[in-house]
């Protein structure tokens, strides 16, 4: 029997369909996997062994009995932002330590109504306010990803695996999960998936219901998912996807069925190549592959295009004005009252002071001032109203593209993946990593990166392709181009696994592990 | 721009954030830097353009004015650190 941690999700949906293998054989196959892998990556910061098994044999009952549904039986990893009713949710913050929601997310109960199974939470940056989850309270995710050292032997410096849905990206191409939830802000859905060779698509705002996901920047925040291959990132957000009373912004239109558009081709699709990407800083190996790409978009029948985004070199201080602004005010509920941590002080303020200080890490708190300070009295036209009118401006660039052409393709990241450390001294440097996917949250259109080649220290590249506003499907379709061409990329050795048992198929001996955390 | 230590100050008590001594001269120059960085928005001529308040022109929907939901005060106090009879409590405000 094969592993069935590496297969897709598709191959997965149709060996359940087979019956080739059972839901409860391929949920306890990832539990094994995730039980000899995650000490060393840290992907998951709540593994739900018992939860994952009830839901694998409920859903085996579905399959035996002919009513199956579209996810049915198919473990995923959940990331820690989304809130699980019974089920502790942290968004990684010591503030919402022990915090158990009373509800659902309206995405995770789309995906459990559709059969699939919940493996557990999924580490991330701090309330995803990061590009290299660093700054989780529960410690770094690390990338199974490893350099290729001088000497052609692997480098045993540890990788980012992005941010800030680094537990999403690194269980998925570490088989820790078929594929996994992730949420995006300013590209932390994209720039994880492109630095660990996977595939990751923000929608149009308003296509997933934000409700019950721990906000950040409400203006921004869109959920997707991060999966293997294109196919099953369509299969994923299909079912994600919906309208929701519950979220005031999550629009009433229809969800087309985004795997058959793969199968259309891109035969005289418009591609536009925007000239502002070519930033100072950019990798030669990004260029490289930038150029590749038009190449293989053109080969499959695409026309291309050059097109100008005058503002684009806006987009990313803008950002750091609207996000942090928002998020100053979204975190205001975290006062040590009605959830979380509360640590005392003389008086109800110190309490508030006390908690806030305790309870929320560096970047956070750096984040809050910043947006605390851009709304403070006499700064706020300066600041907050200045960078919503540039939006406007970027957002218009992109209405005056979509005359031109359908899609637009970038590079998703400037850099392949950087070791721990390597930027998290430095916040500008670290903010620089999100250049290319921010203009697209600002605009509130879809993005998708798919994997598209190795740098030359062997680790993944991304390209992204930013579509018009519900026009998924064409990203879809281009994207399959994309993955067509370049094929997959996968981690050779599976270092992070401490048994060798573990590539093996799974049996109903769970494998005991000294050190397990 | 600078941002001075007093601003610093001012700006922790209003996010209701206490910070040592040694963190308010470190955030002095971060939050410099960052003020600094952004201002480069200035170059951009916004005279004539209106702020974007919505991503996509969608009308805000509205509902019956009916209660759809409500008598759980169980659930709603049960993640409160402190709670007593379904109220929360908190330090004493008022003398």
């Amino acid at each position: 029997m094969t592993d069935l941690t590496k297969l897709t999700l598709a191959a997965a949906r149709d060996g359940l369909a087979k019956k080739t293998f059972t839901a409860t054989e391929i949920t306890r196959a990832h539990l094994d996997a995730i039980e000899a892998g995650n000490a060393a990556l840290n992907a998951y910061v709540l593994p739900t062994p018992d939860h994952a098994l009830a839901q694998a044999k409920a859903s085996d009952e579905r399959i035996a009995k002919g009513t199956a549904r579209p996810l049915e039986g198919l473990p995923l990893g959940h990331k820690d932002l989304f809130a699980t009713r019974g089920i502790r949710t942290t968004a990684c913050s010591r503030i919402l330590d022990g915090f158990k929601p009373t509800y659902e997310s309206t995405v995770g109960q789309n995906l459990w109504d559709a059969g699939a199974v919940m493996l557990g939470k999924l580490n991330n940056d701090e309330f995803a306010m990061g590009s290299s989850n660093e700054t989780s309270c529960f410690g770094n995710v690390v990338s199974p990803w490893r350099r290729t050292g001088k000497d052609g032997k692997p480098s045993t410096d540890k990788l980012v695996p992005g941010g800030s849905s680094g537990g999403s990206s690194a269980a998925v191409a570490a088989g820790l999960c078929l594929a996994a939830t992730a949420t995006d802000t300013g590209g932390s859905i994209r720039q994880p998936a492109a630095l660990t060779g996977t595939v990751g698509i923000k929608p149009t705002y308003g296509r997933c219901s934000r409700w019950g996901i721990v906000a950040f920047a409400s203006s921004l925040d869109q959920a997707g998912p991060i999966a293997k291959t294109v196919r099953d990132a369509a299969m994923m957000l299909k079912v994600m996807a919906s309208h929701d009373p519950k979220d005031s912004t999550s629009v009433n239109a229809p969800v087309p069925d985004y795997e058959a558009a793969l199968s259309k081709g891109i035969k005289g699709l418009k591609v536009g190549v925007p000239k502002e990407y070519r930033v100072d800083g950019m990798s030669k190996e990004a260029e490289d592959l930038w150029q590749t790409g038009i190449a293989w978009l053109k080969a499959a029948g695409a026309t291309i295009h050059e097109i100008s985004l005058p503002h684009t070199k806006y987009a990313l201080p803008a950002y750091y004005i609207v996000a942090p602004a928002e998020c100053s005010s979204n975190l205001a509920r975290y006062d040590g009252v009605r959830y979380g941590l509360r640590v005392p002080g003389k008086d109800v303020t110190e309490t508030y002071e006390n908690t806030r200080a305790s309870g929320f890490g560096k970047e956070v708190r750096r984040r809050i001032l910043i947006g605390t300070y851009v709304l403070s009295a006499g700064y706020y036209d300066a600041y907050y109203l200045k960078a919503q009118k540039v939006r406007t401006l970027i957002k218009q660039d992109f209405d005056n593209a979509w005359r031109k052409v359908d899609v637009v393709l970038t590079p998703t990241t400037p850099n392949p993946a950087f070791a721990f450390g390597e930027k998290s001294g430095d916040p500008l440097a670290m903010y620089l990593e999100d250049i290319f996917t921010v203009t697209v949250n600002m605009a509130g259109l879809p993005g998708i990166s798919v994997p598209a080649g190795l740098s030359s220290q062997g680790t993944p590249l991304g390209l992204q392709l930013i579509g018009k506003p519900f026009d998924e499907e064409t990203l879809f379709r281009a994207g399959q181009a994309i993955e067509d061409a370049a094929g997959r990329f996968t981690v050779a050795d599976p270092w992070w696994s401490q048994t060798l048992a573990a590539t093996a198929p799974s049996s109903n001996s769970k494998p005991k592990l000294k050190g397990k955390r | 721009m600078q941002v001075d230590e007093a601003t610093v100050r001012r700006i922790a008590r209003l996010a209701r954030i206490k910070i040592t001594d040694a963190e308010a001269k470190g955030l002095e120059g971060e939050l410099s830097g960052i003020l600094d960085w952004v201002k480069q928005l200035d170059e951009v001529d916004t005279k004539a353009v209106e702020p974007m308040t919505r991503v996509v022109p969608i009308e805000l929907k509205q509902r019956e004015d009916k209660v759809t939901d409500g008598e759980i005060a169980d659930q709603v106090t049960a993640n409160a650190p402190v709670t007593e009879d379904n109220f929360f409590v908190v330090p004493k405000v008022v003398e």
